[in-house]
């Protein structure tokens, strides 16, 4: 393997290969971090309504995951970035594809625009928050029954109840399930390059075209992904070992 | 732009269409077949004594879970074609496309599926296989007739799941520019520039397919859950 080429100018963006690596990196984890914000609130939302009294919140809930689920998420990407902008009224599809890219400058020679980056973000992130309100769901419904009838028969009303009594207990139970998919919406953020995001996998891609080196640069891309695998598992063992509920199994044990 | 819509594009294209839903339904079945059966043979690798197999096995399994499926499909795209040279000492192009997407799918989805056979066979009480071996049964004997037929009944609903998960994720070769049905979609969308109503059409029908194989598990899972 030849490392070395790394080093080498590479034919745009005023940087080494090393720095199109880099700028692939910082992007898959820009798009995953973004994405993971959208697709924790959303999937709260969602896997809650699901579990609540209310008939018409159920059923919404469950026909979101319904239709994010059943869709591949390579076609979600494309239906955000190519169908997206045609449905909407004009102007506003106008904006998206004129206005939407000028408003700020990407950084770290991103050779995209804000466009597809939102799209991405978007995607990623209503895509994974079904997966996510799944776990919320199970979470709060592996909580004993009588949780929520103790906190109503105090005089706590439905809102307060899952602020106070059932979300807190859910969140702390659902934190190794809820690492996994932080670690699928990292790795399904590949999918984004089909759009011209050019993140980690789409810069090793390029650079094995320019250098003809592709064992390496696919080497390294691997290796990265292995790398924020690994820390990304070793900071949320750290945090399920400080937010385990005493008296589950789960204690102490590191899962 | 409500109004301008030409549904009349998917007939047009109707052919190029079956013929990619065709070539998606392939790759399914082949890495379907492929990938349970090597999956198998990868979680019993991983479940040996034997550290030679053990290690190996589970450094392969951890590779390549920890990478997206598309890194997956550019390696062994890449990979494929020149380990068949090298073995054949063919020169040029001895593997087509569809073959090397094909060895890409198998490999990923026995990482995936070895997972859940793993799973299966541990679900088995020890004293099963330790009751085959003392009526004189060899190892493939004990698993061929004893373990894996209850393992793969515990586990088939979760092995169907993961099967509506490989179709979707079928369109993911779109990326090494293979026709599949989002390729034919996306292609008569280019000739056409009615990429709208093919990419929507195209949503419709992985949503019909996965929400009624879904629904279908579903119902499996609690006939299964009674007679148990």
């Amino acid at each position: 393997m030849d490392w070395k080429v790394f080093l080498e100018q590479a034919p745009s963006g005023g940087m080494t290969y090393l720095g199109w690596l880099m700028s692939g990196l910082f992007w898959t984890l820009s798009v995953s971090a973004c994405a993971w914000v959208i697709a924790s609130v959303v999937g709260c939302v969602v896997g809650v309504a699901r579990t609540t009294p209310v008939g018409w919140a159920r059923a919404l809930g469950t026909a979101y995951v319904e239709l994010f689920r059943n869709i591949p998420l390579l076609v979600q990407m494309f239906l955000w970035y190519f169908v997206m902008p045609e449905v909407l009224p004009k102007a506003w599809g106008d904006w998206l594809k004129q206005d939407l890219p000028n408003v700020l400058t990407l950084p770290f020679a991103a050779q995209f625009s804000l466009f597809e980056f939102s799209a991405a973000v978007l995607c990623l992130g209503l895509y994974t928050a079904s997966r996510v309100a799944e776990q919320v769901r199970s979470g709060i419904q592996s909580l004993p029954r009588g949780q929520t009838g103790a906190g109503l028969a105090l005089g706590l009303t439905l809102p307060q109840v899952y602020r106070h009594v059932t979300l807190p207990m859910a969140f702390r139970i659902i934190i190794p399930p809820m690492t996994s998919e932080f670690l699928t919406i990292f790795k399904n953020s590949s999918t984004a390059l089909t759009i011209g995001v050019l993140e980690l996998t789409a810069q090793s891609r390029q650079i094995s075209e320019y250098t003809f080196k592709t064992f390496t640069a696919f080497s390294a891309a691997t290796l990265l992904y292995i790398a924020i695998t690994l820390t990304v598992t070793f900071l949320m063992r750290a945090l399920e070992r400080r937010t385990a509920v005493p008296g589950y199994i789960a204690q102490g044990s590191g899962h | 732009m409500g109004g301008s819509f030409d549904w009349g594009v998917i007939w047009t294209f109707r052919a190029a269409l079956v013929d990619g839903m065709l070539t998606s339904l392939k790759l399914f079945a082949i890495s379907l077949a492929g990938g349970i059966a090597l999956g198998t043979l990868l979680a019993m690798a991983r479940l040996a004594s034997w550290k030679v197999l053990a290690v190996p096995a589970a450094a392969f399994v951890n590779l390549i879970r920890a990478i997206p499926f598309i890194m997956a499909i550019f390696w062994f795209y890449f990979l494929t074609p020149m380990i068949v040279n090298k073995l054949t000492g063919h020169q040029g192009e001895a593997v087509g496309p569809f073959a090397s997407a094909v060895v890409a799918f198998i490999m990923v989805e026995s990482a995936y599926y070895s997972e859940i056979v793993r799973a299966g066979i541990q679900s088995i009480p020890r004293g099963q296989p330790w009751a085959a071996y003392a009526l004189g049964m060899n190892y493939w004997q004990s698993m061929g007739h004893v373990v894996l037929p209850q393992a793969f009944r515990n586990m088939l609903p979760v092995m169907l799941t993961q099967a509506v998960i490989l179709f979707q994720d079928t369109s993911l070769v779109y990326v090494v520019g293979l026709k599949d049905f989002l390729g034919a979609a996306s292609k008569g969308g280019q000739i056409s520039g009615r990429i709208v109503e093919l990419y929507l059409f195209v949503a419709v029908v992985f949503f019909l397919v996965c929400f009624l194989a879904s629904w279908g598990v579903k119902r499996l899972n609690a006939r299964l859950a009674v007679a148990r």
